[in-house]
């Protein structure tokens, strides 16, 4: 089953309408007791990333999400500023992130955009998948998805940004390590291509190497 | 490579839709989540839903309605109309909404902007500004409460007020041009955009896929709202929502975005 992590923050229903259309079933997790069954997760989000922190510890679930993700390799996907706190930490806040990918989160420098900048990121943009990495699989050439943000994931690591985009400059658009995926832009709220990327994420298999 | 969205904004008064022409008369055209169904199918790049009795009736927002709109979108939703609080906008944001449009409570209370940017993160806070002509005059005023209020104040100082707030985006709404289908009031645009360097969106009198390609071919990277010209058809207004298809889209944006 997968389980959406409701912690106060992000679309829950628009993912769970996403997976109904699919007839995938999913669970909406709101205490750790409702992670019990879950084999994949979703960790949504909208918003500031300490804010987004705050509930989250708040949830009850932090540990369990841990344990989940961390020790049993579960598969998880964060979305929007649920993969900015994937990160270590963030310029937009002061709280620690959850660490599951090595990288900071940082602002766009609007000095090196094109034209006359303009911040927030916002709007549909075309996405660059890398290395055939199954999240993107039979996606159309240039996918375009809906962004909404200022600050974007900067992967210590690059071998962990798997698709990037062009604002200014060439961002990792997704991250993914082992088990931890993320993805900045809003698939819940991508038309086709946002709900062929959430049925990836379903059918996707994590074999723990 | 980012694109120029094209938004219907969809009003909501005693429950249904209607669409106004200069903030009066409001005609019923259907349906808010049958719309928004449709706009689904049509696969709109955002939409906007405002609330045009909330603010006038000094009423709470409808959470039950922007709930179920949250949850039918497919697209991103902005929702506007009655937030006066961040408790008020943090219970909007956690239905599911993308964005939220505040209007008259930013220029009562323009540091409510800061605070709710703080909450939601100020990629999600979104000023609507209700602008007017002067008579007799080439100045433009703020006006409020479904163009009942002046408020006096000229749209580009506080448009770069609310910049330095933290607002995410500012919509462009020409009281003027509202339903009048003869297009967008260039003059009042081309006095904020430069000003600026938050996204824009404009509305008000977009009559024909040629006022949005007409924008898009001079400002590029936009937002191009409208009213009307997704809910009617023909000369004689008959009520049908509609929208360019993927194929019209393309070709509309490609007719006129120069990057």
């Amino acid at each position: 089953m997968i389980a959406i992590i409701n912690y106060g923050l992000g679309n829950i229903s628009a993912f769970a309408n996403v997976y109904k259309r699919l007839n995938i079933p999913v669970t909406i997790a709101t205490r750790r007791e409702d992670l019990k069954n879950s084999e994949k997760i979703i960790l949504p989000g909208v918003g500031a990333f300490d804010h987004a922190m705050t509930l989250l510890q708040k949830s009850g679930m932090r540990e369990t999400l841990d344990e989940l993700v961390l020790e049993k390799k579960i598969p998880v996907i964060g979305i929007c500023v649920g993969m900015q706190i994937l990160a270590n930490s963030s310029e937009e806040g002061v709280l620690p992130g959850l660490g599951w990918i090595d990288g900071v989160v940082k602002k766009f420098d609007s000095l090196l955009i094109k034209h006359k900048t303009r911040l927030p990121h916002m709007g549909w943009n075309t996405i660059k998948p890398l290395n055939g990495n199954g999240l993107f699989a039979s996606l159309p050439e240039d996918p375009r998805f809906y962004f909404l943000h200022s600050y974007y994931f900067h992967c210590n690591n690059e071998v962990n940004t798997v698709a990037n985009t062009q604002y200014g400059i060439e961002f990792a658009s997704a991250v993914n390590s082992e088990n931890i995926y993320g993805v900045q832009f809003h698939p819940e709220k991508s038309h086709e291509n946002g709900i062929h990327v959430l049925n990836n994420f379903a059918n996707l298999n994590y074999v723990i190497s | 490579m980012l694109f120029p969205r094209i938004i219907p904004c969809l009003l909501v008064h005693n429950k249904g839709l209607v669409k106004t022409v200069k903030f009066k008369d409001p005609k019923y055209v259907g349906d808010p989540i049958n719309a928004v169904k449709i706009f689904n199918e049509k696969e709109v790049d955002e939409i906007m839903v405002v609330d045009i009795d909330a603010s006038r009736e000094n009423r709470e927002p409808d959470y039950k309605m922007i709930e179920n709109l949250a949850a039918e979108c497919r697209m991103p939703l902005c929702y506007g109309g009655g937030i006066k609080t961040v408790e008020q906008a943090d219970r909007i944001f956690s239905l599911g909404v993308e964005k939220i449009a505040i209007s008259s409570i930013a220029l009562e209370d323009p540091t409510l902007i800061n605070r709710i940017a703080e909450r939601v993160g100020n990629q999600s806070v979104i000023i609507v500004l209700d602008v007017k002509k002067k008579s007799f005059s080439s100045k433009y005023e703020i006006w409020t409460h479904n163009a009942t209020k002046n408020t006096g104040k000229d749209p580009l100082e506080f448009a770069k007020q609310c910049e330095a707030l933290g607002a995410g985006e500012i919509i462009i709404n020409s009281i003027d041009h509202d339903g009048v289908m003869k297009g967008y009031d260039l003059t009042l645009i081309d006095k904020i955009r430069e000003s600026i360097s938050l996204p824009m969106t404009v509305l008000g009198g977009a009559g024909s896929l040629d006022d949005i390609g007409g924008l898009i071919k001079k400002y590029g990277i936009i937002g191009v709202a409208a009213g009307s010209l997704f809910v009617f058809k023909g000369k004689y207004k008959a009520v049908l929502i509609n929208y360019p298809n993927r194929i019209e889209k393309e070709s509309l944006i490609s007719a006129n975005f120069l990057y």
